[in-house]
């Protein structure tokens, strides 16, 4: 089951080269169907997922390359299964994004696509660390392209920027990878997770892994490849980027740091709470200064991320919960608002926040929406983003006020910008025959934001079901959390 | 449905309707259905008020589905109706539902009337669950959509920039406020484990909690001191208190409807509703009510000293309301909680009155809201003047009009509370109360009296039409009656266990018996204001001019409202923008990608450089570097 709706897409990818041969539209509704048929199978994962366990499910196991221990291991529990659900609910969605903006070689966009798919889904699922690790890497090519082969002007830099930034922090994580299958004996994952670890051990490990979740989420100092990226890259790329490859960093402190190194965890929990806080503050106030659209949103996912690993370093209910649903909210709302960006710059060719203004004269459907995803991104009571910002940093309070009253002044902030940005693009009287010339979003770019602006106002209004789902795993991980893995005497060093 | 329930979804229903809609269904229908939800929901209002307020029915409780589970964290939606409320939602619905008549006229000419009255229904909506709400979160919800709404109404006119930016300020300096009062919620969350007022009052009033919270720098600090204070500087962010005050005057960019609605009548009153509320913490700490107290009685003040040279005369009028929170809030500090309530519920009917003649007469001049161009206009539009008259008057305090009663029972109670924080509010009060008097009347002088100033505009100025009439007369009513219909609120525990007050707090039950002489220096006040207004501004016209020329200063400081918007551009706008450029251009241009990445880059090029340097591809420079390395390993290991 997990296997299929993993390698689905690469089946795909199969399809395409065999049928597609050079026919555009064809690879389109390939790519369309075969992804559309992903989400409606990762369904059945959630209708069937039991939510009063912990453990995880749907495991699969089979030997791989024994002589070195590797098993091909996979399952998911209430903490992956979210995130991969978000990855098949936005590859359908940006497909149908990239249908008309990505006219050269359609059918090598659609293969990376989907490829990318399958990789990062296979991410969430592995139980084994190679088989982790080698899905990690592997999803950094087809993002490569796409940002290198399709992206912007200045898109061989920010490519490569992005892979060397990335890969850099991997190398690390793979040592890290060894080491733990020397102590622990295994690179099964939920074997590890109760292995006991001295301290000092942990402590180097937690960096080894550190770097590279911290250059995935990002965090502040390690931030500056992801507005580079986004800015050069095409719509879809973008929003996979925002939507899901941001969220792997964080999934990577909740799957392996907090539950295999909690002593480490609680240790560095100073570093991650003051990292994130300059990262709040630091990248909304560069978002304010920004010149170009989507350089603006790209600062402010920094931002909002900073308030996702506040969360998670909590260490209660609240604030966990708080953190995981967050990270959805933001695939829904940061990719919402690059898929937004992405229809304007279709028309306009542009993504120049003062070529604009006056936008709400000849598109008001679409400043409508616009200022839904606006609201969603400032956290308004009613939008998904109040529920995700109001749980973290009730969390934050909970474990530490300073850091609560800091984090809060995002919000403050947060709205600053995307309200100045909103004023700049719609409001005003215009002043260039270009936004004259704009036509208001057509039916199939309605039909993208459709589930979104659902699924914005469900969770905001009714997050149970989407609470739900991770109640169990994260109390699971609370426990882990608190667990003392390295013996008293390391206990005594903090 | 519950009749209750359907009080706040049927202008949602309403709003939905219009603003998605609207462009199909057409401005008439938009608009008739607005108003068709409104009016449910005002008639089912003054039912459930009737059963309430005037009847002796039990408080209200319903819950209607549970909203965020996390953990220990439970929340849901659900409606509490007791007296406190049962007194805003008249006050929302009814004044929303003449509001929305009035705009009819008013807005006749716009063509984004569906949007409009979209926005005005969404707007009652979100303040009736901030008002019907039983419990912090719920009232959050209400707090941030009525700034949604008030945001969406000051930009209305999103050509004018101006107006967009007046509507970013409003949103950001509630943020400023809210920001507080998320805080004052986790902190309640953290020390009663639930956000439902029931729960809360209930351990707050047998002294379930932990005394003391370690808050940050201000250590080891008095618990419901410091939730009280968080909570209030939401209060004071939304209702334009001293300090957090700016964005009310820059709001009048918004329509004249919006601005009597919104920004008089209810939404700023929101701060106030919401301190009464909570007047089951608020009376545990005797800092809290001392803070609330004073920059109460400060923003009476200031607010009245601003709006006594103001031109435009919706700016006076936005300034008035300012001071007129000021003496609610000190109200709810002294203790005196029935009197801040109703005074909220007179000044929402006068208020909305001034603000909507203000309008009538805005529309009568053509868009003009200069008081310099005005004058004489009694004779072009009486009915208009007539409204308006009872409006100032009401507001006032003239005697036995809606002001009289409740702005005196607030003086009194601050004079009869007898402590140091209550002189000072009474006296700011009473030095307020001639301010107002005079600002007041010199309004209504400038605008309606005297000779017209632009002979043009006068010639053309005629009586609005029936919907902009209709309202106005309504509220004339209830700014003449609604003192005496109140009056019995603050008698006795009218209110019943809504309001707690903590033992010894009895500023209320005194009151009543201060001494004559403090029963009637209000109306002194009003005496020397409408004399002051008088000799200035009909009797001696040039006096005005020269006093301005000869306190040159002191004019332009009362002008520019104290500077205040000059301070806090220098203090936090552009600090924020150098700061924003630095980070961006020398922290993540400069250091992080200079230094840091592409630093690393390039130091790799160079040692590849000098690496490539070394091999040379000379077979004698190869094995000159074997011989030295010979040379080496046979010195180490022989």
């Amino acid at each position: 089951m997990l296997s299929l709706v993993t390698f689905l897409p690469l089946a795909g990818v199969l399809a395409i080269i065999i049928a597609a041969r050079n026919n555009a539209n064809t690879a389109r509704y390939i790519a369309l169907i075969v992804s559309l048929a992903t989400f409606v199978l990762s369904l059945r994962l959630l209708f069937n997922f039991d939510t009063s366990t912990a453990a995880f499910q749907f495991m699969e196991e089979s030997t791989w390359l024994p002589a070195f221990g590797i098993t091909y291991r996979m399952g998911v529990d209430g903490i992956s299964l979210p995130f991969v659900l978000l990855t098949t609910f936005l590859t359908p969605l940006c497909i149908l994004a990239s249908w008309e903006s990505v006219q050269k070689m359609v059918k090598e966009y659609m293969i990376a696509f989907l490829a990318l798919e399958s990789f990062v889904i296979g991410v969430f699922c592995a139980l084994d660390f190679i088989l982790f690790y080698i899905l990690w890497e592997a999803m950094l090519i087809p993002m490569f392209l796409l940002i290198g082969v399709w992206g912007g002007p200045n898109r061989v830099y920010a490519a490569l920027k992005f892979f060397l930034y990335t890969l850099a922090g991997s190398v690390l994580m793979l040592i890290a990878i060894i080491v733990l299958k020397n102590t622990g004996g295994t690179f099964s994952i939920p074997d590890l997770m109760n292995a006991p670890l001295d301290f000092n051990l942990q402590v180097w490990l937690f960096l080894g892994f550190f770097i590279s979740f911290a250059v995935k989420v990002p965090m502040w100092p390690f931030h500056t490849w992801l507005p580079d990226a986004h800015v050069e890259a095409p719509t879809g790329g973008s929003v996979i980027l925002a939507g899901i490859l941001l969220k792997m960093g964080a999934y990577g402190f909740l799957r392996f740091s907090i539950p295999m190194l909690p002593d480490a965890s609680r240790y560095f929990v100073p570093l991650i709470f003051g990292l994130s806080l300059v990262g709040i503050v630091y990248t909304a106030l560069v978002a304010l200064m920004q010149k170009d659209l989507k350089k603006l949103i790209a600062y402010s996912s920094v931002s909002h991320m900073g308030f996702v690993t506040i969360g998670l370093f909590s260490f209660n209910q609240q604030g966990l919960e708080g953190g995981i649903l967050q990270m959805i909210n933001h695939g829904i709302v940061a990719g919402g608002l690059f898929l937004l960006v992405g229809v304007i710059y279709d028309r306009m060719h542009t993504r120049e926040i003062a070529k604009f203004g006056g936008v709400v004269n000849v598109m008001p459907v679409y400043a409508v929406i616009f200022m839904l995803f606006t609201m969603a991104a400032v956290g308004l009571p009613g939008t998904n983003g109040f529920v995700g910002e109001f749980l973290i940093l009730l969390g934050a309070f909970l474990a530490n006020k300073a850091v609560a009253v800091v984090a809060s002044t995002g919000l403050v902030l947060g709205a600053a910008y995307m309200l100045w940005l909103y004023k700049k693009v719609f409001f005003g009287i215009i002043h260039s025959e270009e936004v004259q010339a704009l036509k208001d979003m057509n039916k199939r770019e309605l039909a993208i934001f459709a589930p979104l602006i659902i699924l914005i106002f469900w969770i905001g209004f009714y997050p149970g079901p989407f609470l739900e789902i991770m109640h169990t795993s994260v109390e699971q991980l609370l426990t882990q959390s608190h667990t003392i893995k390295a013996g008293t005497n390391a206990v005594a060093m903090y | 449905m519950s009749r209750e329930l359907l009080i706040i979804v049927a202008p949602l229903i309403g709003s939905m309707i219009a603003g998605l809609f609207g462009r199909y269904i057409g401005k008439v229908m938009a608009r008739n259905v607005t108003i068709l939800g409104m009016t449910v929901s005002a008639v089912l209002a003054i039912i459930v008020f009737m059963e309430i307020a005037v009847g002796d029915a039990p408080e209200i409780r319903q819950e209607i589905f549970s909203w965020i589970v996390a953990g220990d964290f439970k929340v849901h939606f659900g409606i509490l109706i007791d007296r406190i409320t049962a007194t805003m939602l008249i006050v929302v619905s009814g004044i929303s539902t003449l509001i929305h008549i009035y705009s009819i006229g008013y807005m006749e000419e716009d063509p984004h009337q569906a949007r409009f009255f979209s926005y005005l229904s969404f707007f009652t909506f979100a303040m009736l669950m901030l008002v019907t709400g039983d419990n912090f979160l719920q009232l959050f919800f209400g707090w941030e959509g009525v700034g949604l709404a008030s945001y969406l109404l000051i930009g209305f006119w999103y050509q004018k920039e101006s107006a967009c930016n007046a509507a970013m300020k409003a949103f950001l300096v509630n943020r400023v406020g809210d920001f507080g009062f998320a805080l004052g919620i986790f902190a309640i969350y953290m020390i009663f484990g639930t956000l439902d007022y029931a729960e809360v009052f209930q351990m707050a009033g047998t002294a379930q909690y932990p005394k003391t919270i370690d808050f940050i720098i201000f250590g080891a600090s008095d618990t419901i001191t410091v939730i009280t204070l968080l909570l209030f500087i939401g209060a004071m962010g939304k209702s334009a208190q001293f300090l957090l005050h700016t964005w009310l005057p820059d709001a009048m960019e918004g329509p004249t409807p919006v601005s009597a609605l919104i920004h008089a009548a209810t939404m700023v009153t929101a701060g106030v509703f919401m301190v009464c509320r909570t007047s089951p913490l608020f009376e545990l700490s005797e800092t809290s009510l001392t803070v609330v107290t004073l920059v109460g009685a400060t923003t009476a003040l200031f607010a009245a000293t601003v709006g006594l040279v103001q031109n435009d005369i919706k700016r006076v009028i936005a300034y008035s309301t300012c001071s007129q929170l000021g003496y609610m809030f000190f109200a709810a500090g002294v203790s005196a909680y029935s009197a801040a309530m109703f005074h909220l519920m007179t000044h929402a009917f006068f208020k909305a009155l001034l603000f909507l003649s203000a309008g009538a007469v805005i529309h009568a001049m053509h868009h003009e809201q200069d008081m310099r161009k005005m004058g004489g206009l009694w004779k072009k539009i009486p009915i208009t003047y007539a409204v308006m008259m009872i409006g100032t008057l009401a507001l006032t305090g003239f005697p036995y009009l809606a002001g009289f009663f409740s702005k005196d029972a607030i003086l009194e109670a601050a004079y009869a509370s007898h402590t140091s924080v209550g002189m000072f509010a009474w006296v700011m009060g009473m030095t307020a109360a001639v301010l107002t008097s005079f600002y007041s009347f010199r309004l209504v002088f400038m605008t309606f009296h005297g000779k017209p100033r632009d002979q043009h505009a006068y010639d053309h100025a005629k009586e609005a039409p029936w919907s902009i009439r209709f309202p106005l007369l309504v509220l004339a009513f209830g700014a003449i009656f609604a003192g005496m219909l109140g009056a019995p609120m603050v008698h006795g525990d009218w209110f019943k266990e809504a309001i707690v007050l903590a033992p010894g707090h009895d500023a209320m039950a005194n009151a009543h018996h201060v001494a004559m002489w403090v029963k009637w220096l209000p109306f002194g006040a009003f005496l020397i204001g409408v004399a002051l207004a008088w000799v200035l501004y009909i009797k001696v016209t040039t006096l005005p001019k020269i006093l301005a020329e000869t306190y040159v200063g002191i004019y332009k400081f009362l002008l520019n409202a104290w500077y205040f918007d000059k301070l806090y551009d220098k203090l936090f706008v552009r600090p924020a923008k150098a700061i924003g450029m630095g980070f961006w251009q020398t922290g993540d241009v400069t250091i992080i990608d200079g230094y840091g990445v592409n630093g690393i880059v390039a130091t790799c090029g160079r040692i590849a450089q000098w690496f490539k340097g070394i091999q040379t591809g000379y077979v004698y420079h190869y094995a000159f570097a074997m011989i030295i390395g010979l040379l080496v390993l046979v010195t180490v290991y022989s």
